[in-house]
């Protein structure tokens, strides 16, 4: 008995060492991105064209550059700190707009069932089809590139992953028995999806949500990287990336410091996603 | 003479080309307590969910009329069926502690449908479901009223079940073998419970079972459905004494008696309810009737063999003497 506390103890605890300093990852870069008007210590986009190009470390007039510049002479530190900006809040706000559409699309699929689920679920397949990287394109030449067309972009391609999962986790709850009761007691059936589906399902979405979030921070960073996102000089670590790759020869810190945050963020929000679905799922646990 | 508070006539739910349910006619009086009795898939739930206008999948009402205290029911519109749902009719189920909801609070459920029909805002519906947590014997409402269903044993939430589709005050309230899941004693209390309330409410109550011994302490009247049809109606002193049906006849000789020989062997109905799609023409429980003759090919009505009771046999009157040699 014992034994197996200990062992279960044991398991919970390595869980919470490897996620422990993760999750202090991205608390850090969560607040870096808050505060980063107070934290650079310079201005992201002034250039200093006597000071480009220099390695972690120099100084040139009068300015530090602490990772690097970059080829316009700008402080890297800076525009790796400012671009935690961009890369949060794009993940944030197209995780919570496919979410909300897709988890609404996904619910409605599930419960009225008939011809409501066979137009949605079968758009859901259309859209599962199309690659997301010719989806985004195609938006972005219609919409133009920019901060809000990027999200827009990723909510379209990625809203039918949350309404498959809302949808299998609606079907099954719609058929349990307190639904049934819910019904009977004459609750209409906004009020059972809202007040008695949509709090049971939720768990599954979080996890579905937080480790979309990983996916969004990659996706932003390569759309960026083909120049069909945030448009410069707004600083964007895909963007960044980019152009180092233009200079890895020579200059190696441009491409490696922004994909280093990009690697530690996209690594703890899935560790702390995996934490979550083990925790949420009493079957793994 | 006073509306009865149910009247289902010639009631016929179908799956696809299937009868389910075929001429279904039951009458549950204001305050009295009416079983249905039945082996599993005689369309003893389906009957309740008729009433209910709960009916789902491939499911469909195929005819027949449903009148709750003089007003037919519009089983057409899912609005007009809503407004009765929790209001004028209510409906319990087993397995209390899945029928509800495992992440709301007891009380916030047990006002739900107060609250879901506008009758009542959360506050006041709050409080209500405590008065009604009390009434249905659960000590310390205040406190349970904040806990989750986890936290509660079974008979609790049944009792949290019941609370919840009385607290609007209906006419009638169906029971869907409500005592199923609990264990013997608890079994007991929730009859008891139903009973009082049946008293001080004058709620009138459609009990389905499977069980005759909670239909022998419980009911006033029985209706025993085979195969989608009543075979027998009756006062529940009239059935026991003197089943006029086979089926209710074999039904019985299945209890288990404290007087029976040691080791004689307990009575079973030969075979198994037909599926719905293959039930034998004529009489339906003809396959495993011991009384079945060449007349039993022809369906037979529903019809009077004592006053009050109605029974649908060709052989009633030899019901009485068919299994005698093992009593």
């Amino acid at each position: 008995m014992t034994d197996i506390a200990t062992r279960l103890l044991g398991r919970i605890g390595r869980g919470y060492r490897v996620v422990g300093p993760f999750s202090l990852v991205l608390v850090a870069l969560v607040l870096a991105a808050i505060f980063a008007p107070w934290l650079a210590p310079n201005d992201p986009n002034s250039q200093n064209l006597l000071g480009r190009l220099k390695p972690p470390g120099t100084e040139a007039r009068g300015i530090l550059y602490l990772l690097g510049s970059d080829e316009l002479g700008r402080d890297l530190l800076s525009r790796i700190i400012y671009g935690a900006r961009v890369s949060l809040s794009v993940a944030l706000l197209s995780v919570v707009l496919s979410g909300v559409v897709g988890t609404t699309l996904g619910m409605a699929a599930g419960y009225l069932r008939g011809w409501t689920e066979a137009v949605i679920m079968r758009l859901a397949d259309i859209f599962l089809s199309i690659p997301a990287i010719l989806l985004a394109i195609i938006t972005v030449a219609v919409l133009g590139p920019g901060f809000v067309n990027v999200i827009l972009v990723l909510a379209l391609t990625r809203w039918p992953r949350y309404a498959r999962v809302a949808y299998g986790q609606t079907l099954s709850v719609a058929n349990m028995p307190y639904v049934r009761l819910a019904r009977a007691m004459g609750a209409s059936w906004p009020r059972v999806l809202l007040r008695h589906i949509l709090p049971n399902i939720i768990a599954a979405m979080a996890v579905i949500a937080t480790l979309e979030f990983g996916l969004m921070v990659l996706f932003e960073a390569g759309l960026s990287f083909l120049g069909l996102g945030v448009q410069p000089p707004t600083p964007s670590w895909g963007a960044t990336l980019s152009v180092g790759r233009n200079y890895v020869t020579s200059a190696w810190w441009i491409a490696t410091f922004p994909g280093i945050c990009l690697f530690l963020l996209v690594l703890s929000v899935n560790l702390i996603g995996d934490r979550l679905s083990e925790y949420l799922n009493p079957k793994s646990r | 003479m006073t509306e009865p508070t149910l009247q289902i006539t010639g009631l016929q739910v179908q799956v696809g080309p299937h009868k389910v349910i075929d001429g279904v006619d039951i009458t549950v009086q204001p305050g009295q307590i009416v079983a249905l009795v039945g082996e599993s898939g005689s369309g003893k739930s389906l009957t309740a969910l008729s009433v209910m206008g709960l009916l789902g999948g491939k499911l469909r009402h195929a005819g027949g009329t449903i009148s709750l205290s003089g007003k037919q029911v519009d089983h057409t519109t899912e609005a007009a069926m809503r407004a009765l749902r929790g209001q004028q009719v209510s409906m319990i189920f087993q397995e209390p502690v899945a029928s509800l909801n495992p992440l709301l609070s007891v009380g916030a459920q047990v006002g739900e449908s107060l609250v879901a029909h506008g009758k009542a805002d959360a506050r006041t519906a709050w409080s209500r479901a405590i008065d009604m947590l009390r009434d249905v014997g659960i000590p310390e409402p205040e406190k349970r009223a904040r806990q989750l269903p986890s936290q509660l044993s079974g008979g609790m939430c049944q009792r949290v079940m019941i609370a919840s589709a009385l607290i609007a005050r209906p006419e009638l309230l169906i029971a869907d073998e409500p005592t199923t899941a609990l264990d013997v004693t608890i079994q007991a209390q929730i009859l008891e419970l139903m009973r009082q309330l049946r008293e001080r409410t004058g709620t009138a109550i459609l009990f389905i079972t499977h069980d005759l011994g909670v239909v022998a302490a419980l009911a006033d009247r029985v209706c025993v459905m085979y195969g989608g049809r009543i075979v027998e109606q009756a006062d529940v002193d009239d059935l026991f004494d003197a089943p006029a049906h086979p089926y209710t006849r074999m039904l019985l000789a299945t209890i288990p008696r404290l007087d029976s020989p040691r080791k004689k062997p307990l009575f079973s109905i030969p075979g198994t309810v037909p599926d719905h799609d293959d039930w034998p023409q004529g009489c339906r429980f003809r396959t495993r009737c011991p009384l079945a003759s060449d007349h039993c090919l022809q369906s037979p009505p529903l019809e009077p063999k004592a006053p009050g009771h109605l029974a649908a046999c060709w052989h009633s009157d030899q019901v009485a003497g068919m299994i005698d040699h093992d009593r």
